[in-house]
This record gives C-alpha cells, sequence and structure tokens, in this order.
C-alpha cells in the first residue's frame, strides 16, 4: 500500500507570556516543529505500514527550512521525503495552498491512502486536507482517532462531540488525523544521522507541468486579510486578595446572589 | 464562481439527531441582519431525511425560504451526498453569502464546497457583518494574540464558517409567512464513497454539550493531574453546571479534548464561567469572554485572567473550590 502523509512546519509555541505593562501578550517561538497532528498522521502511517506492508512518502510545502521537519520524519522511519519549495507558492489562502499541494502530490505519484493532520496550529483552518482531497477527487474523513484497513476500503474511527462515528472509507482517500491514544514514536537516531546525507527532490513551480500560477500564493488566493487588531478587552471587575478562604468564597457567594446569578 | 447576479443569504441547517444545532439557529439571526443590510432574503437550506417539519423552523427563526433537499441517501452526514447537494443548489440559485456553523460536520463540508467552488472560505469566525461601502461581508476571526477581519471580495458566494455561541439565537415566530422550495436533488448509491457503519457513544450519562450549559466551571495545568478534576465536577454538579478545560489540562490528558474551552476548543457563552487554575491566555479567552459573569479563582495575583475576570480570588483553588462546593450546598439544602 502507498501512503502520502503531508506534513507542515510551525512554529513551536512554547511559553506564551503576558505582559501587564502593555495588556498584549508575548509569544516568544523557539524552534519549528512539526505540526502536533502531522506527527500522528505519521504514526498511524508507519503502524499501517508494519502491518500490512507498503511504502509510506512524506511531503511537505514550505521554506527551505522545511527540510528539517521532513528529515524528523525521516528519522521516524518514512521512506521517502519531498520538499516542494518556491516563492511563487507563498501566502496564500487555503484555496492557494490546497491547489499547490494537489500539483505537487500529482507530481509525487500515485496513493492509496493520503493522511493529513486535523488542522496545523498555526493557521488552525484544518481546510486544506478537505481542499486536496476535493482537487484530487477522493473519498475523505476528517478527525479520525484511528484507521483500519479492509481490503479496498478502509476503516475510520472519527471523533463527534458526543460520540464516535465508525465509518467505511472507499479507498483511494484522504483521511485527516486528530490527536490519538499513543503518541507518536521518537526519531530513530540511526536514521536521524542517515537522514542528513539523503538524496530529495525538491520540487519547484517549474518542475509542475501545467501548473496555472495565477492559482498559486497570494495572488491565487480568494481570501484577503483587510486588517489586524488587538482584541476587545474586558474590564476587570473586583479582586479579592489577602483574604482567607472562607471570607472570599463568602464574598462571592454574597456577589453571585446580588447580582441574582445564583 | 463570479460575483455578478449572486444574491441572498444561505444559512447551512444542520440537522443533528433530527433536530435543527443551535448554532444553525444563530446564524439565522444573525444572516437576517446581514441579508437586511444587503436587502436581500435570508434562505435557509436543510438536507436530510424525513425532515418536511424542520422548515416550519427555518421560517420561524427569520428566513423567507426554506430550500429542503431529502432523501433517504441523506439519512447521515455524508461529505459526498451533503456536498453534491449543496454545490448544486449553489450553482442554480447563485446566493452571495454562505453561512455554515464551525461543527464537526460543518468543518467537513465547508471546505469541501469551497474548493469545489473555488471560492474563498474563512474558518471560524466570531464575528460578521457587512461594510455599509462596499457592501463585503466582514470576517473577523482570532488570529494568534491578535483579531483579524478578511473579506472575500472577488469571488461568490462569500463563505465563512462560524463558532457556535457567538450570535443570538433569535426568538421564534411561528406565524411567520414564508415560502418552502423543495429541490429534488439525488445523490447516486455509488457517488457516496463513506458509510457510517457503528455509532459507539461516548460513556453513558458522560455526554458534554459545554456550548449549551449554563454555568461552567473549568480548570487548567493549576489542578495538577487529572484526578483533581473531580473537585470541579463536584461543585458544578451542586449548581447544575458542566466541566470545561483549559488546551494545558487537554494536552496533559487530565480531560477529554470535548472539554476544551478557547480558539482551538468550544467557544461557550454561560451565565457563570468559574476558571480554576487557568491564566487566562488569549487563546483561553477568545473561548469564553462573552460568558455573561467570568469569576476566577488563581494563586497568582498577576495571572492575566483578572483582567477580565468580574470576580476574582487571589488564592489557592485546593483551598477555596472545596468551601464553594459546601456552601453552595448548604444555600441548596435550604
Ligand atoms: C491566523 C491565520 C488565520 C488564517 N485564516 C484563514 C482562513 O480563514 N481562510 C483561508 O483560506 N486561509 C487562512 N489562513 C491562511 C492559511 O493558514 C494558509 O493557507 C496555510 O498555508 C494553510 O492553512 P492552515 O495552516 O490553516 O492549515 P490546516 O488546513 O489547518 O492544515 C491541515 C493539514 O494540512 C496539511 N498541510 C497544511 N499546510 C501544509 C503544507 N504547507 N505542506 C504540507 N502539508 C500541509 C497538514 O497535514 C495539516 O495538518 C490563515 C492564516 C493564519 C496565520
Ligand atoms: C494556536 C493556539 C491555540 C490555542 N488554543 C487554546 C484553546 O483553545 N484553549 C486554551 O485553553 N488554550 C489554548 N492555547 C494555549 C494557551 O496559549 C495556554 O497555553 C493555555 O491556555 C494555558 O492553560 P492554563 O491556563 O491551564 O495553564 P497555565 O498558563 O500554566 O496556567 C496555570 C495557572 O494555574 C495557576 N495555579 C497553579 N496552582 C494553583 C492553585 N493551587 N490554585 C490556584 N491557581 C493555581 C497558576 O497561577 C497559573 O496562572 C492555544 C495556544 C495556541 C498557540
Amino acid at each position: 500500500m502507498n501512503i502520502l502523509v503531508c506534513v507542515k512546519q510551525v512554529p513551536d509555541p512554547v511559553e506564551i507570556k503576558f505582559n501587564s505593562e502593555t495588556a498584549s501578550l508575548i509569544r516568544a517561538c523557539a524552534a519549528n516543529i512539526v505540526n502536533p497532528f502531522d506527527k500522528y498522521a505519521l504514526e498511524l502511517a508507519l503502524q499501517l505500514k508494519e502491518k500490512h506492508g507498503g511504502e509510506v512518502t512524506v511531503l511537505t510545502m514550505g521554506p527551505p527550512q522545511a527540510v528539517d521537519a521532513l528529515k524528523e520524519c525521516y528519522a521516524m522511519g518514512a521512506d521517502k521525503i519531498v520538499l516542494a519549495s518556491d516563492s511563487l507558492f507563498e501566502g496564500g489562502d487555503t484555496l492557494a495552498t490546497s491547489y499547490a499541494l494537489f500539483c505537487a502530490i500529482k507530481k509525487t505519484g500515485e496513493f492509496d491512502l493520503i493522511l493529513y493532520g486535523k488542522q496545523a496550529i498555526d493557521g488552525n483552518t484544518a481546510q486544506v486536507g478537505p481542499q486536496v482531497a476535493e482537487r484530487l477527487g477522493v473519498a475523505q474523513a476528517t478527525c479520525a482517532t484511528g484507521i483500519e484497513l479492509a481490503d479496498d476500503k478502509v476503516l475510520v474511527a472519527r471523533e463527534q462531540d458526543d460520540c464516535q462515528e465508525i465509518i467505511e472509507v472507499k479507498m483511494p482517500a484522504l483521511v485527516t488525523v486528530a490527536k490519538l491514544a499513543v503518541e507518536p514514536r521518537n526519531p530513530n537516531i540511526r536514521r536521524k544521522i542517515a537522514a542528513n546525507k539523503i538524496e530529495m527532490p525538491v520540487i519547484s513551480a517549474a518542475d509542475l507541468e501545467g501548473i496555472d500560477a495565477a492559482r498559486l500564493g497570494l495572488t491565487g488566493s480568494a481570501v484577503k486579510v483587510k486588517k489586524m487588531f488587538a482584541p476587545p478587552v474586558r474590564g476587570a471587575g473586583i479582586k479579592i486578595e489577602n483574604e482567607t478562604a472562607d471570607n472570599a468564597v463568602k464574598a462571592l457567594v454574597d456577589y453571585l446572589s446580588n447580582a441574582k446569578a445564583i | 464562481m463570479g460575483r455578478e447576479n449572486s444574491k441572498n443569504v444561505w444559512v447551512f441547517i444542520e440537522v443533528y439527531d433530527n433536530k435543527i444545532r443551535n448554532v444553525s439557529l444563530e446564524l439565522l439571526g444573525q444572516g437576517r441582519v446581514i441579508a437586511d443590510q444587503l436587502g436581500e432574503k435570508l434562505v435557509g437550506v436543510v438536507i436530510g431525511d424525513n425532515i418536511a417539519g424542520l422548515a416550519n423552523e427555518v421560517i420561524a427563526y427569520g428566513a423567507e425560504t426554506a430550500i429542503v433537499v431529502s432523501g433517504n441517501e441523506y439519512k447521515d452526514y455524508s461529505t459526498d451526498g451533503f456536498a453534491n447537494a449543496l454545490t448544486a443548489l449553489v450553482k442554480k440559485y447563485a446566493p452571495s453569502v454562505l453561512l455554515i456553523g464551525a461543527t464537526r460536520n460543518g468543518k467537513d463540508l465547508a471546505p469541501r464546497v469551497a474548493g469545489r467552488l473555488e471560492t474563498g472560505l474563512i474558518a471560524d469566525c466570531t464575528d460578521i457583518e457587512v461594510n455599509s461601502e462596499d457592501r463585503l461581508v466582514e470576517w473577523t476571526k482570532p488570529a494568534g494574540n491578535m483579531m483579524s477581519t478578511s473579506i472575500c471580495p472577488d469571488s461568490s458566494p462569500q463563505m465563512g464558517t462560524v463558532r457556535s455561541n457567538v450570535f443570538k439565537k433569535p426568538a421564534p415566530d411561528y406565524n411567520r409567512a414564508g415560502e418552502i422550495v423543495a429541490e429534488d436533488i439525488g445523490t447516486k448509491a455509488d457517488d457516496i464513497r463513506t458509510k457510517i457503519v457503528e455509532i459507539i457513544k461516548t460513556v453513558q450519562g458522560e455526554t458534554v454539550n459545554l456550548e449549551e450549559a449554563e454555568i461552567i466551571v473549568s480548570g487548567g495545568r493549576g489542578m495538577k493531574g487529572p484526578e483533581n478534576f473531580a473537585i470541579l465536577k463536584e461543585l458544578a454538579d451542586i449548581l447544575g453546571g458542566s466541566v470545561g478545560a483549559s488546551r494545558a489540562a487537554v494536552d496533559a490528558d487530565w480531560m477529554p479534548y470535548a472539554h476544551q474551552v478557547g480558539q482551538t476548543g468550544k467557544t461557550v457563552k454561560p451565565k457563570i464561567y468559574l476558571a480554576c487554575g487557568i491564566s487566562g491566555a488569549i487563546q483561553h479567552l477568545a473561548g469564553m469572554s462573552s460568558s455573561d459573569l467570568i469569576i476566577a479563582i488563581n494563586k497568582d495575583p498577576e495571572a492575566p485572567i483578572f483582567n477580565v475576570a468580574d470576580f476574582g480570588i487571589v488564592g489557592d483553588l485546593f483551598e477555596v473550590v472545596p468551601l464553594l462546593t459546601k456552601e453552595f450546598r448548604r444555600i441548596k439544602n435550604g
């Protein structure tokens, strides 16, 4: 079975601190990481390969330093890694991003199963997976917490709020993966060293025959950001400090009954 | 699709367990406002099986027209079936705006449809309004530690998914007159490539419906471990409320994801939101800051949660919470 996993490199949101003087948040971004949900997707792909054989390819689209994400995936056990990188791909909305990824997938090969993360923790739209599935014309299932193979179909456990659905999906299929019960495996040291020497195809827009540059990046985006602004602040109210817990609780209960909230 | 000749504001009406989801009714409320500003009609689209009765609801909640697509193939939600029906309708009628609730199924469907129509889609909006000058819809949502407003100026329909609980559900008027249009759009069995084969209910009686809870008692990293959520559950039970959590608590596996409040969890709007051991990161605030009353218990007087709390207690939650439970129990038992 041929499995493709699409991963995105995202900034690591380690610590988020509040600057009380300027009432703004300081986000100290350390290194870049592989989007956490994409690692779950890769873990699932590797488990399926171990059980049923086949090959796992990982594709990312991003700047040249996104190779680090690919090397990590290789060290975890991916057979092949592919980078799609071109300034023409940059700055797109999900429509343009999914078009570029679709073209890159077509160039990379034919796959029975394509796994995506449920969402990327920076853009957070959860739109790219379904939009690539649409362009490829394959079936989709979103928010999977498990996948099993059943002949020419996959059985997908899908998270709903109050239940879990088990869905039978015809292959070829694209499935987006949520948090799993198991954590993704650690990179293997020997593969980590090998990853530094591996030959990796880099796809640029010029390599993609028939690609329509007008549909890429910012130019190809239907969504335009009009403005960014600080969120409205809700004023602070009463704050009880240096009181015994007993007194604080009494004050709170009084407050709530005065406000007719209870 | 091009923008010319597109007209009317559409709301995709999501049916779940034979009922219309609250978020769809909330969208009929805000959809009405937008339609009036544009001078266009409000249309609700219902897709399902045995749903004739729901069309009247759609009109009672403010639409001029309910478009109904029914058929056995739409009994369960499927990406293929619903995307086929909805895109066929959009191509036939060319609405100018299409609103979809940002639920699990809504977020499965919307990108597929937007992709097929080659139009933009703005995810997880918390506000939508019409710009009076260019008459474009402005879609607002949290973006990192800021808010962003986006537009979709050149393609149609203008589409977005919208979070639950950001708009008020309008009061229904069952005397409102409206038009019900039945559209016969079949989807061949072979064209639906997914099938729900089993539904496993989460632990009995443990279903969380944070979006509709009137009181939420939430815990964060300050809870120190999964076992301590029992004290929040006890307090929530006395108050008839539900337990929520910050992402730190969910990521640590102390609580299931369904309890997460915030930008990447639920947006909630309870009468009382009680945050225990939650620092008040902007992404958490994005999910609860429109609660009627916010109460915070945190041992750090500088915690940003106090900047939004109507009532804050600087103290140890392990002392304060059990006392609160005791006090409410005493009041309840008269
Ligand atoms: C704060 C913010 C808000 C935004 N809001 C919108 C919006 O509402 N609408 C819109 O159209 N655009 C939006 N964008 C732009 C959007 O983030 C980009 O198009 C981005 O490239 C893809 O979207 P995502 O990060 O949301 O990915 P998601 O759709 O959340 O990603 C899902 C999965 O797709 C795969 N994937 C995503 N990107 C790549 C990649 N480069 N290479 C390989 N696999 C990938 C991964 O498996 C990932 O887990 C927003 C951007 C930001 C920063
Ligand atoms: C893209 C993105 C999306 C995100 N989405 C969400 C989201 O949906 N929801 C969300 O919640 N977060 C989200 N986050 C994470 C968010 O930035 C914070 O990291 C998170 O909310 C912190 O959770 P916390 O307040 O529980 O933990 P902390 O920030 O560690 O705060 C713990 C608090 O507990 C207090 N405390 C400790 N012990 C006690 C005690 N005994 N008594 C009283 N108080 C005590 C401490 O003083 C501290 O203020 C997101 C982040 C990113 C980057």
